[in-house]
């Protein structure tokens, strides 16, 4: 195998995966749909030799584009997925207090709870990276939550030497991000290497395409010109508008993100 | 094949809390173009709606908590690209509290830049992270003397500041690649050479990132690769986990340690790559198959045969503390190295360093955000490296109540590879018919056959106390004789030396000896220190149950004030290398048949227990 910085992030990440599936009972990953949850499906079936040997969750808003639900039902038949579909509750029984569009996007955070309740899941692996935002960068391979979903931001566990907290008193369910060390144009690169399909938002159609994606109603294009892989690539080396810009919820005040993360948001 | 990625190099930005790392590393983002468009003007409007003045430290931290209180709590991570290369740099909080988020950082880090404030000085966090980066294993430093517009450019203050931590940063063995005086706020010395320090002639802090070396990978180190899993998700047995160094071929001959099974690599497993691998080397994570179906599982250590890992028991390790509660003499943990668990015990600390001066003292524990050395004493059998052989299976992290409390570093410093003493030995005792029975020994003897395993320090009285009981229970008539130096090591051991690993070697043949004597109907008194736990039980279990372990006892002090051979005096001088209770240690046993303590008794006294003792055990 030729060794560069992509195979280190690979390893690595199949590492973690190797770590989560092997200390913890049950286990499942949540898939966005998006390019990051992709590339944590491929990164699976890197670590466990063409298998995914645990239930992939997508929390449905209803509220997602029509090419996501088409490349849902492909990819899951195609890759052999045990499909766990759930669908995020209704706006109102969201906490009141948050921002619309944040508000929007705790629906996710809810039907994820539920989600984890109903089917006692003790590992959630999710695709969060360091470099998409500031609070994530705060978070550890192994992120340990309590029995009612919250994130101590505050009081996280040290990890090192690729030591993880893998043991937990009862009642606590742990985060697993093999993600956590890559950069968006890391994901891309890998995609291209590996030919890992992607939905056909990412690239550009009329001066915009999507650069992250998530509900049709707080989910916004950005300007750009990248109608392949290559051409996303060149503009991410250049850009300095971060990544997240076209998500609604994160710019509606300055703590809303945190809010929604330390409630269980991934 | 070349895809574009290049690897950024991970440096940590360390130091006592306020010295100016977030101003440092958020200036730094600005002189060299690489903040997002829009973010300095944003914080400029949201330090003013908050009626604060401007830092670049907030520059870094969208985090609300933390600009409240105005320090890092937790790591932040921030990528960032000079001409040379791209970097990620880890922003480690400087607060005493936020230790183990430092840990956390720094761990990953190749390189790392230790800021100290040029007005106030070195502080004790400096000390301490400088201490827990070598600890960390971080080979490249370089020292930032910030806030020089406090000092009005000083040559004199830079020198004094540099001078003192140069010297401490020497005494770890660490040198600093350069040490840069700058304005953090200011923006001097980062991109470009300050006007108002036109004394400086050194590097800017971008010409030191860009003089640091990203680590080589240990390929050439021998194999180690930790088993992370075995899996059988289709017809094939995958043996999965990480190459953490060498490098490994199919067809390859291989050990597990610490279950010691030897096999052959049949193939190496991969998903989605063109041709199935041949080889794979340090940094991978792959799977392979083996050439028979033994059994295997998570925790094991695969090496080759001639180059494998140590095994043992008990070893001794450098460590920093991170637990609420204080880590004591005799407390247990579960250790974590590489993927293997075991409960430890803490056996002794050694010392417990002092970051201020690193002086080592010895004490019954090692508080929150301590140093020290210590003695662990696992439950089974460890497959492990002493760190600087091989730092990924010669590290390991301490957890107490689901939580890791500590770190550590694996030094083997006069104790013994396990691994030859765990041979098969044949069954020479019980299983082996013999026409003369032991009954028939005992009835011509008058007396059972037995081991007495005189055990204790160089000094204690052992040889002097074991020819006396010869000669005395000969003369009551019982078959005896002494096994020590000077009978053994001139004939059957002659080929041993003194390191750790002879030693070792040395018990077990004493042992073996002994219960042969012992079986023979005899009672075989051997007099050698036996300074390892492990040793002794193998002794025993070579003798069954005619082993009595004696512990000759006197304290070191008294041992050391006897030196009737003059060999203390010698150790002490550092002539005589692993010095059982000096230079290598003793482990007292933990449940003697019978202690002789003497430097209370007097030697009639003495004699007078061990001969009352066999007679008691022994006669028929």
């Amino acid at each position: 195998m030729s060794w560069n910085y992509l195979a280190e992030l690979e390893a690595e990440s199949v590492y973690v995966l190797r770590e989560a599936f092997a200390k913890l009972d049950r286990l499942a990953v949540l898939w966005s749909l998006g390019k990051d949850s992709n590339v944590v499906l491929w990164l699976c079936r890197k670590a466990f030799f063409g298998h995914v040997p645990f239930p992939v969750i997508h929390i449905d808003t209803g509220k997602k584009f029509p090419e996501m639900y088409a490349f849902r039902e492909h990819y899951a038949r195609a890759w052999g997925l045990e499909l766990i579909v759930e669908m995020a509750p209704p706006e109102e029984e969201v906490d009141p207090t948050l921002p619309p569009a944040a508000r929007s996007a705790a629906r996710k955070t809810l039907g994820l709870q539920r989600a984890l309740e109903k089917h006692g899941f003790e590992g959630l692996i999710l695709g969060i990276r360091r470099d998409e935002q500031a609070l994530r960068a705060k978070e550890r391979y192994f992120s340990p939550r309590t029995a009612d979903n919250r994130w101590n931001m505050k009081d996280q566990p040290p990890e090192f030497w690729n030591q993880y907290m893998t043991d937990f008193p009862p009642g606590t369910h742990v985060r697993v991000h093999p993600l956590l060390h890559w950069t968006e144009v890391d994901i891309w690169r890998y995609t291209k290497r590996e030919n890992i399909p992607v939905i056909d938002l990412y690239f550009a159609r009329d001066g915009k395409r999507y650069r992250s994606l998530g509900d049709r109603d707080i989910t916004f294009p950005v300007e750009s010109n990248a109608r392949t892989i290559d051409e996303i690539i060149a503009e991410l080396e250049t850009t300095h508008i971060p990544e997240r810009a076209g998500r609604a919820m994160d710019h509606e005040s300055e703590d809303a993100f945190e809010r929604l993360r330390a409630t269980g948001y991934m | 094949m070349s895809d574009g990625a290049i690897r950024p190099l991970p440096i940590v930005v360390v130091g006592h809390v306020d010295h100016g790392k977030s101003t440092l590393v958020g200036r730094l983002l600005h002189e060299t173009g690489s903040l997002p468009e829009g973010q300095v003007e944003a914080v400029r409007e949201s330090s003013r709606r908050r009626g604060m003045p401007f830092e670049w430290a907030f520059v870094l931290d969208a985090l609300q908590a933390e600009r409240d209180q105005g320090i890092t709590i937790d790591t932040t991570q921030i990528r960032f690209r000079t001409a040379r290369r791209p970097y990620v740099i880890i922003d480690a909080p400087g607060h005493k509290e936020f230790l183990k988020n430092m840990v956390t950082g720094a761990a990953r880090a190749e390189a790392a830049l230790l800021v100290i404030d040029a007005a106030e000085g070195v502080q004790e966090q400096s000390r301490r992270h400088g201490y827990l980066l070598r600890l960390l294993g971080i080979p490249q430093i370089a020292v930032v003397v910030n806030k020089m517009d406090l000092v009005d450019w000083s040559a004199g203050r830079f020198g004094q500041v540099a001078e003192g931590f140069r010297a401490y940063l020497a005494e770890l063995g660490l040198t600093p690649l350069a040490f840069v005086p700058v304005s953090a706020r200011e923006g001097d010395n980062l991109a470009a050479h300050s006007p108002r320090m036109p004394w400086y002639q050194g590097p800017t802090v971008v010409q030191v990132l860009d003089s640091f070396e990203a680590a080589p990978r240990p390929v050439d180190r021998p194999l180690r690769m930790v088993v992370q899993d075995v899996y059988k998700f289709d017809q094939r047995r995958i043996v999965a986990g990480r190459i953490e160094s060498g490098r490994l071929r199919v067809g390859d001959e291989i050990i597990f340690s610490p279950s010691n099974k030897v096999v052959r690599v049949r193939s190496i497993e991969a998903w989605n790559v063109p041709e199935p691998p041949e080889e794979a080397v340090a940094g991978e994570s792959i799977g392979i198959t083996l050439s028979e179906p033994i059994f295997v599982e998570r925790g094991e250590i695969v090496s080759h045969l001639e180059r494998a890992p140590m095994e043992t028991t008990v070893f001794r390790g450098r460590i920093f503390w991170l637990g609420e509660r204080p880590l004591e003499v005799g407390n247990t943990y579960t250790l974590k190295l590489g993927t293997s668990e075991a409960r430890v015990r803490v056996e002794a600390i050694e010392r417990v360093i002092d970051t201020d001066d690193l002086s080592g003292r010895p004490a019954d524990h090692i508080a929150r955000h301590g140093a020290g050395e210590v003695i662990l004493r696992a439950d089974r059998l460890l497959a492990l490296d002493p760190f600087d052989a091989n730092p990924a299976t010669g590290r390991f992290v301490l957890i107490e109540d689901y939580l890791p409390v500590g770190g550590g570093i694996v030094s083997m410093e006069g104790y013994p590879d396990q691994r030859q003493l765990v041979t098969r030995r044949a069954t020479n005792i019980h299983a082996v018919g013999h026409a003369v029975t032991r009954e028939a020994r005992i009835a011509r003897n008058g007396h059972r056959g037995g081991v007495l395993w005189f055990t204790g320090l160089s000094g204690a009285g052992k040889s002097t106390l074991a020819l006396a009981l010869e000669r005395e229970l000969f003369r009551k008539g019982y078959q005896v004789y002494v096994l020590d130096g000077d009978n053994i090591r001139s004939g059957l051991n002659a080929d041993l030396g003194f390191s750790p690993e002879d030693r070792a070697e040395n018990i077990r043949r004493v042992g073996e000896v002994a219960a042969l004597f012992a079986d023979a109907g005899m009672i075989a008194i051997s007099a050698f220190i036996s300074p390892y736990r492990a040793d002794r039980e193998r002794a025993r279990r070579a003798a069954g149950d005619g082993f009595h372990e004696i512990y000759i006892h006197a304290p070191l002090e008294v041992c050391e004030q006897r030196d009737p051979k003059g060999l203390y005096k010698k150790a002490r001088a550092g002539e005589i290398p692993d010095f059982t209770g000096i230079s290598s240690p003793y482990e007292p046993p933990e449940n003697p048949e019978l202690v002789v303590p003497t430097h209370e008794l007097s030697f009639e006294e003495s004699l007078a227990l061990l001969v009352d003792y066999v007679e008691r055990h022994f006669r028929a």
